[in-house]
């Protein structure tokens, strides 16, 4: 009798039970086939590239490849005084190769990047290998020592065993201004040459008060469209949507016109009798201009998360505050605002990671001190090439990037972000 | 919002600030755009408004430029355009079939793992484009697609499909699966249901997907500029040197272009919307 109502059968004589499981696991595999196209596609072309720019930041494998026999005797050596024989020859023959190979000028170049005064010598011994010069019978370190005085001294020696590692962090550590010293500790670069450090800084610093400001503008529009009448309401919304919807580069010629020495706003700013005609303000190409752009062009993502929250607060709660003897003020503080508070943080989670990692607008109205850490990257991929320090530059920013995605995904979900 | 004849006169003075807050910031957000129409009409070459144009004078505007756009020699705007609707359509499809494709899985709930596959699904539009940029471009140069149409469409399929999964799953959250099983419990096989059945009620949300991938792609300047070679120029990337270096007025016959282009999109997205909710009987 127990064992008839614990065995409940389909038609087909197999338990409930596993057929359930059955459905739900092709279920399973249904849903999961649907999203596969998309999320294979993305880790093809996105989250592995992503991953290859972190193993391309720490990348050091050419030296490695290049002086394979000399990395090999280092590891005997202590690194106090001059490497013992075998390491020079070992030295000797890697560089025969790479003087067959033309690939010496390689070689000193990225010698020269770990200590100053590679390049020269390693020209030097080049002349003194090509010319055959070097007597492979006898003793080959007494004859490179005599090629140059620095082949003699231990420094440059221990900056050749410093880069036998295949991997390095020391893109990262320029990234924050640090680098390897001569003894294998971190350092700082001179005070004076601490450029990334400040802009490191100013793109926090423009982030956050672009998010203040959108927050400190938002807030009050948001609220007027959430409380006025539909058809009011939805032709104001066009203010906030035809920004949203129109192109980042119209937005910012429109402000370039603007800000400009001869621009609608200096002019107004003439009439109404603020400046002097001869003394305009130069507003474009500084902060300022970072400043007023990127608040308008971002203030649209601020005030949709805001909007969407507070359409959902009933207005009788302010009147039920009220009328319980509150102020409006009292009212507004005690119930209204922190009804609001999960639109507040969507809205400027979102405008902080967006800010943070501006490009167009800075470059553009920036100057030179609006600039940010995302024009920097731009810079090193485009111009000097340094793809390495690029990625690492990026990836340090993307790092932080993350960690505000994973608190936005916490306290809202990236399945309650709304669009329009 | 008129107030209540009861309000106190400090209330009346703070609701008035707020007004005038509020319409400063609705000036500061719409008002740069139409600086552009105006100054588009320019018969004289600097960016800036000329007396005559102060004064309404007739002879201040002109359609120069607008001609130049269309007609000038050796201008890139034609191939910028051509280039530019090539890739924002076939980016869009893309974007489409693949983001509806996981919005339907995403919305199942028999989806396993559904937090980090969404959180995946979404990043190319959270992490900053730069970062997308440089990824994407060491990943197409690898392939030989750098500089190809085909790479920057396979880019933008990238940056549109978090638009489309978002509004499709937004869609699909009011969506009465009962009407799936009604089709199948008649006899219909899923290909046919799908098509018949769910296709015409998640479209709204379909197509507004499509128009953010779509906006996205025809706007997109900084993966482009990683990407794209010479033959490869779009409008964006064209405003993007003309803006860094010789500022015509050309430029703003452009953006006059495109924010009527904007206008348009925005109308067909609001109607979207306002269909898809009624759809949904999210009455407001």
């Amino acid at each position: 009798m127990s064992s008839e109502t614990k065995q409940i059968l389909t038609t087909d004589g197999i338990p409930l039970e596993v057929s359930l499981k059955k459905a739900e696991k092709k279920n399973k595999i249904k849903a999961f086939l649907l999203v596969a196209p998309l999320l294979l596609f993305l880790i093809i072309t996105y989250v592995f590239p992503i991953g290859e720019m972190f193993s391309r930041s720490i990348d050091d494998k050419m030296i490695t490849n290049m002086l394979p026999k000399t990395f090999k005797e280092m590891e005997k050596w202590d690194g106090q005084e001059l490497p013992p024989e075998e390491v020079f020859t070992a030295f000797y023959y890697d560089f025969k190769v790479l003087v067959e190979k033309q690939e010496h000028g390689k070689l000193g170049q990225r010698l020269n990047k770990e200590k100053n005064g590679f390049n020269s010598i390693t020209k030097k011994l080049f002349r003194q290998v090509k010319r055959k010069k070097i007597d492979e019978s006898i003793s080959i370190k007494e004859q490179i020592m005599k090629v140059h005085k620095r082949w003699r001294t231990v420094e440059y020696w221990q900056a050749i065993k410093r880069t036998a590692p295949p991997y390095t962090m020391s893109k990262y550590l320029k990234g924050m201004d640090m680098y390897y010293a001569a003894d294998g500790s971190i350092a700082q670069v001179d005070e004076d040459r601490r450029i990334h450090r400040i802009l490191w800084l100013r793109t926090l610093e423009i982030a956050f008060f672009v998010t203040l400001f959108c927050f400190l503008m938002g807030y009050p529009i948001a609220h007027l469209l959430a409380t006025l009448p539909m058809k009011y309401s939805n032709l104001l919304m066009i203010c906030v949507l035809l920004p949203f919807w129109t192109s980042l580069l119209v937005r910012t010629a429109s402000w370039m016109i603007l800000l400009q020495q001869q621009g609608v706003v200096n002019d107004f700013f003439v009439m109404i009798g603020l400046v002097a005609d001869d003394n305009r303000p130069e507003m474009m190409y500084n902060k300022v201009g970072t400043y007023v752009a990127m608040t308008q062009i971002l203030l649209p993502f601020m005030v949709l998360p805001l909007y969407s929250v507070m359409k959902t607060i009933s207005p009788s709660l302010m009147r039920a505050g009220k009328s319980l003897g509150g102020t409006p003020f009292v009212a507004f503080w005690k119930v209204y605002f922190p009804l609001t508070i999960p639109g507040i943080g969507a809205g400027c989670l979102l405008v902080f990671i967006l800010a943070i990692g501006y490009y167009i607008t800075p470059a553009l109205v920036g100057g030179a001190s609006g600039t940010l850490i995302s024009n920097q990257i731009a810079f090193h991929m485009k111009q000097t090439l340094d793809w390495s320090f690029a990625s690492a530059m990026g990836l340090m920013l993307l790092s932080g990037v993350l960690v505000i995605y994973w608190i936005y995904n916490k306290l809202v979900g990236v399945d309650n972000i709304k669009l329009g | 919002m008129a107030l209540p004849s009861y309000t106190e006169t400090r209330y009346r003075i703070w609701h008035y600030i707020y007004i005038t807050i509020c319409t400063f910031v609705f000036f500061f957000l719409i008002a740069p755009l139409f600086v552009i129409f105006p100054l588009s009409f320019n018969a004289e070459e600097f960016l800036v408004f000329s007396e005559g144009m102060k004064n309404l004078d007739p002879d201040a505007f002109s359609l120069r430029w607008y001609k130049d756009m269309i007609y000038g020699t050796k201008n890139p705007w034609g191939l910028a355009a051509k280039n530019s609707f090539i890739i924002a359509i076939f980016a869009t499809i893309g974007s489409i079939i693949l983001g509806t494709l996981a919005a339907l899985g995403l919305s199942s709930r028999h989806m396993p793992y559904k937090g980090i596959i969404m959180a995946t699904l979404i990043s190319p539009m959270i992490v900053p484009l730069i970062i997308s940029g440089v990824a994407i471009f060491f990943f197409m140069a690898k392939v030989g697609l750098a500089a190809t149409h085909a790479g920057i469409v396979l880019a933008h399929i990238i940056l549109g499909t978090p638009f489309v999964v978002i509004t499709v799953t937004a869609t699909l959250s009011g969506f009465d699966h009962s009407v799936t099983r009604a089709a199948a419990s008649l006899g219909s096989n899923p290909v046919n249901t799908f098509m018949k059945v769910t296709l015409p009620l998640i479209l709204p949300g379909v197509i507004s997907g499509g128009l953010f991938a779509f906006v996205t792609s025809f706007d997109e300047v900084v993966v482009v500029l990683f990407l794209a070679g010479l033959e490869n120029t779009t409008i964006p990337i064209q405003m993007w040197t003309g803006l860094r270096e010789q500022l015509s007025p050309t430029i703003l016959a452009v953006a006059t272009c495109l924010i009527i282009l904007s206008t348009l999109i925005l109308i067909s997205a609001e109607l979207l919307r306002r269909r898809s909710e009624r759809l949904r009987g999210i009455n407001r």
